[in-house]
């Protein structure tokens, strides 16, 4: 591997670097003086450290992720919300920024319906929501798109590039969460369906370099350019 | 994880505007696309998919008892198996309710059709006759598993041929084919399944679709247009004015589906 890489695409138990000029990152091994990946991925290079981009897999909740998840069953203390994560994750009334009447939880949140959260904390007992925040909300329309959770950071793009061109070229309000589901909103459903295109679309080539300038591209194809 | 409730209230909405998410019309199917023959040791076998939504079916014969009922006739048996690998919303284990009907649904449009001719399947008159099993298997799941399981087995009935009989020893000798095959009729049952969605029929639904589907009917009919099985899916009741439309756009959607798949016939 040269020190100016391209990323490359590595699967499980490649060799991608000899030598002790570097690192094991996340995603990576150290055998012997080989670094090999234990991922399919993305492999990459900072400074001396080589780290792997997963590209396959389920969602791992992390503290701090704003996550859109769907509401599965209510208690008396909360709600039970499904994040299409290997454990279910749990909204306490607490957490909600209104005054609930304990008497009706289903007045605020119902079963079925879905909600834009953010993960407080992932202990061993399980996964706890908030929604006190700025842009935590409840789904009221619009539609979800459901992708997989580790085409995310290709969809939002460095500082949010590839996000923000998406939302310019549409027009719609786009909300990802960081287990895979998209929440889009727009005027219109035309509007809707072309972000849901456009993210398919990235998520399909999420391997590729400049994928910026094909999704402009593509918006141009789509028969609506992007004016800087 | 199923549809979500807002996404399917915009299915509705533009549904009622006579659109749908991937711009088909309301009675157009998704590109088919079929191989058959693909498996070795099946007897028959095809692979079909209908957008991203895929099945095999594979056809096997063996020489049985057949029912005190039916003396002179063959038997038939359709199975299907809903794996986990096709979408995580199937599971292994026993069959559930879905893969229960899938395979009934199969069975009910070609039993009634007389589509395999099961009297000359008979060996010899309330001992030995041939019987066929039709097992249907879902590859991945993209919504309207039914029609697409129904194509698959009509192909690999047409493309199944008997394997050798050793009358002495009473055993079939598998592995050896003879150049017999499965006595067909001309008319061929092909199951068409049409969704009611907020007052619009649809034929071919992506699984958004079908999540949100109120009601479906199956039915099972030749291209002509006879009819040979019908059953009523999911609970809502359809009226008479819907029925008609249905009844329509199900026997335009089959003469479509015909026209892509009588080349592998």
């Amino acid at each position: 591997m040269s020190d100016k890489m391209e990323r490359q695409i590595v699967i499980p138990g490649e060799v991608i670097a000899k030598g002790e000029n570097y690192l094991p990152g996340s995603g990576t091994e150290k055998i012997g003086d080989e670094i090999v990946s234990t991922k399919y991925g993305l492999a990459e290079l900072s400074d001396r450290l080589i780290k792997v981009i997963s590209l396959s897999g389920i969602y791992q909740p992390r503290k701090g992720n704003v996550v859109i998840g769907k509401v599965e069953n209510i208690t008396f203390y909360g709600w039970v919300i499904s994040l299409d994560a290997p454990e279910t994750s749990f909204l306490p009334l607490q957490e909600i920024p209104r005054y609930v009447n304990k008497g009706d939880l289903s007045e605020v949140l119902d079963i079925g319906d879905m909600i834009v959260a953010k993960i407080l904390d992932v202990t061993s007992r399980g996964i706890d929501l908030t929604m006190k925040s700025r842009g935590l909300e409840k789904i009221n329309e619009g539609i979800i798109v459901k992708i997989n959770s580790n085409k995310v950071p290709r969809i939002i793009g460095k500082e949010g590039s590839m996000i923000n061109l998406i939302k310019k070229g549409s027009g719609c309000e786009i909300t990802v969460g960081q287990n895979g589901l998209i929440w889009i909103k727009g005027k219109n459903i035309e509007d809707e369906l072309l972000v849901k295109r456009a993210i398919n679309f990235v998520s399909e080539k999420s391997f590729t370099n400049g994928l910026t300038e094909e999704v402009k591209k593509w918006f141009e194809n789509e028969g609506k350019p992007i004016n800087e | 994880m199923e549809t979500a409730k807002v996404t399917g209230e915009r299915i509705k909405s533009y549904l009622s505007t006579g659109k749908r998410f991937d711009g088909r019309k309301q009675d157009e199917f998704r590109d088919i696309t079929i191989e058959t023959g693909i498996s070795e040791k099946a007897e028959g076998s095809a692979r079909v998919k209908i957008g991203n939504t895929e099945v095999i079916v594979g056809v096997k014969l063996s020489v049985s008892e057949p029912y005190p009922d039916s003396p002179n006739k063959g038997n038939l048996m359709v199975t299907s198996e809903l794996l986990p690998l096709s979408s995580e919303r199937f599971e292994s284990g026993p069959p559930k309710f879905p893969a229960i009907e899938l395979g009934r649904l199969i069975d009910r449009a070609i039993r009634e059709s007389k589509f395999i001719n099961l009297e000359k399947l008979c060996i010899k008159e309330g001992e030995k006759v041939w019987s066929v099993f039709i097992d249907i298997y879902s590859i991945n799941y993209d919504g309207n598993l039914i029609d697409a399981a129904g194509i698959g087995a009509i192909l690999s009935l047409k493309t199944a041929y008997l394997p050798k009989y050793d009358q002495e020893n009473e055993k079939v000798l598998y592995g050896e084919h003879t150049d017999q095959k499965i006595p067909l009729s001309e008319e061929l049952p092909i199951v068409i399944t049409s969704h009611k969605i907020g007052g619009n029929i649809i034929v071919d639904p992506t699984i958004e679709e079908e999540d949100v589907s109120e009601t479906r009917i199956t039915i099972g009919g030749s291209v002509e247009g006879k009819l040979f099985s019908i059953q009523k899916g999911g609970i809502k009741e359809i009226t008479v004015e819907e029925m008609d439309k249905l009844l329509e756009m199900n026997d335009n959607a089959r003469k479509k589906v015909y026209s892509q798949i009588k080349k592998y016939l």
